[in-house]
Parts: C-alpha cells; structure tokens; sequence
C-alpha cells in the first residue's frame, strides 16, 4: 500500500514541478525515479526508458507514469495511478489559468503581456526545432532530404500523421 | 454530447500520432484544433501555447484542458485529457507487459530514423503560418529571434523566458500609455 502511496506522490511532484514540458522534465523525473530514496529504476533502465519514450507517441511524461507506474507495481493499477498523479496537476492549474484567461483577456494589462509573448512564443518554438537539429535525429543526407521535403509538404498543408507514415516509410528503404 | 465525443476523438488522434512529446507535438495540435475543427483560431492558440507555459506539466495535456474547456467547461477539460492520455497509456503498457526488446529490431529503428528529421520539420514549419496569423512585426521577429538563440544556445528555462517575456510586453505597454498620457 506504501509503495503506491508513494508512486503517486511522486508522479504528482513530477506533474506539479514540471514546468516547460517534453524534455524539460527529464531532469526532475530522473531525479524522483532513479534518484535517492526510491531508486526504482537504474541508470541503465531510465535512459532505455526515455528511448522508447521518444520512439512511442504521446507526451514523454506520460509514457515514463506509465511505465514506471507498471515496472515498479507489477501490475495496471500501480501504472493508473502515476499516469493520474502526473496529470492531476497540470489539470487543476490550467483549469484555473483558462478560466483566468477567458474571463480577462480583454484586460489593457493582459493584452499588453500578450504583444510580446505572441512573437515571443514562436522563438520558443524554433529553440525548439533547434536543439533538436543534432547529430541523433540527423544521421546522414538522406536525413536532411527527409527534413526539406517534409518541411515543404507541410507548408503545402498536407497532413502531419501522413508526413510521418511516408517518412517512416522512406526510413524503412533507406537504412 | 456529439462535441465532447469529438473532443475525445480529436486529442486521441493528438496522442496516438505525435512523436516525442512537447512542441513535436504542435503541428498535429494545431492542425486538429485550429484547421480542422476551429475550435480556436491561429491567435488563441499562441496564446494557448503562452500560457500552457506557465502552467507545470506536458503541454499537450495543458492544450487539451483548455480546447476542452473553451468549449466544454470542466466535463470537455476531463474529456480532452483522457483523449490525449490514453494512447500512450495503452501503448507503454503493452510494451512494459510484452515487448521490452521491441526498440533493438532493425525496421522499427529504421522506421524511427526516418522520422525523427521530419519530426523537426513539422516543429518548424508551422513558425510560418502561426507569423502570418500574429501579423509579426520586425520587432516581432528579432524579439524571436533572441529567445530562440538564448532557449537553444544560452540554456535558459522556457518557463523564466515566458515570464520575461510577459513582464517586457507590460513595461512597454504602460511606457506608451504614459506617454500618450503626457
């Protein structure tokens, strides 16, 4: 019973001190799963943990709850219970800022926050793009082919989901 | 009903095909909430992206909670989130139970090297549309400019970033109104 008490609490520190997302959380998430008391996962397991993190869909936080939440428990429920601790959070504090938000945007003071987050933003999202244009994602020409053409399309509104089969596809006959 | 059954359908859909996690998951987002079902338009949903930055935890499930909320109040925020939620939690599970050497099989790493430089792609691309939808000035730009530069290359949390950022828009904003004032 500790032991689930405990995957929760920690799912939902994970959730509540995660700000940035993504990748952002690693640090904390090793920090609580890896890390001093609760040692559930070794080194070994965490970084083969945020492979398939990367190679699986859906948000990397969500996959390590559920994940971790099963290997440490052995069974569903220990993975339901971190998944819902690492969500909880969030929910409750985006609930709370939406609500903030749809009732005082017109507001002069929170529209003058928002005519420089707006552009701001965007430069969050190329940093984004940037830090990820590295040697483990590039791994020869053919990759950086996969990149124009696959950034091309997208301008020409065709469908992300097919980008990614057709990419998938090309990486298939390639390598 | 038949909304909060889209919502489900469209945020599961975000899950069960985004790659990565974070900003990877952006152009999927985008093109399910602004294009396909207009439940925001391309300004709200920067302002979106904004906020969901000061909010702790993923930002897909920040974005869901708050689609589904515009829309639905607190019943479409709980539907949205389990939308998003349970693709990857049905998939880890199965991988956790079964197939814990599934990531050393040739074609699935060839599949994935495929991926992983369109993933980078989609990130970028949407930089496009989203510039046009703001109408970006040129201040605009060099303000992205720099924030990318110090996030990628100087190290600095996105979360201090948006912070910054709001606090600058604020400074500006009450200069201008003083001096329209005097």
């Amino acid at each position: 019973m500790q032991l689930y008490f405990e995957l929760f609490i920690s799912f939902f520190k994970i959730g509540l001190f995660g700000f940035g997302g993504g990748y952002a959380m690693l640090p904390l998430i090793r920090h609580e799963v890896a890390g001093a008391p609760h040692c559930w996962l070794s080194m070994v397991d965490f970084t083969d943990i945020v492979a398939i993190s990367q190679i699986t869909p859906g948000p990397v936080a969500i996959n390590m709850a559920t994940y971790v939440g099963y290997v440490v428990s052995g069974n569903i429920f220990g993975s339901i219970l971190t998944t819902v601790g690492v969500c909880l959070p969030p929910l409750i504090i985006m609930l709370l800022i939406a609500k903030f938000y749809l009732k005082f945007r017109k507001n002069q003071y929170i529209e003058m926050a928002f005519s420089t987050l707006r552009p701001g933003i965007l430069g969050l999202i190329a940093a984004a793009a940037l830090s990820l244009m590295n040697v483990h994602n590039f791994v020869d020409k053919a990759s950086l082919a996969i990149f124009a053409a696959v950034f091309v399309a997208c301008l020409c509104r065709i469908h992300p989901i097919k980008l990614i089969i057709v990419s998938g596809i090309a990486g298939l006959l390639l390598y | 009903m038949h909304e909060l059954w889209q919502l489900f359908r469209s945020f599961f859909r975000i899950g069960m095909f985004t790659l990565g996690g974070g900003y990877a998951m952006l152009p999927l987002i985008q093109n399910e909430v602004v294009d396909k079902r207009q439940w925001v338009d391309n300004k709200e949903f920067i302002e979106l992206l904004a906020l969901a930055q000061t909010s702790p935890g993923p930002m897909a499930v920040n974005a869901a909670v708050f689609v589904g909320y515009k829309r639905k109040s607190i019943v479409g925020s709980l539907v949205a989130t389990l939308g998003i939620t349970l693709p990857s939690f049905l998939i880890i599970l199965i991988i956790a139970m079964y197939l814990v050497g599934f990531r050393e099989n040739h074609y699935v790493e060839s599949f994935f090297k495929g991926i992983r430089p369109a993933v980078v792609a989609l990130i970028a691309a949407p930089l496009y549309s989203l510039g046009k939808a703001i109408k970006i000035s040129w201040f605009g730009i060099v303000l992205a400019g720099s924030v990318a530069t110090a996030i990628a290359f100087g190290g600095i949390s996105p979360a201090i970033m948006v912070v910054a950022i709001a606090l600058l828009g604020l400074a500006i904003g009450i200069i201008q109104k003083k001096r329209k004032a005097g």
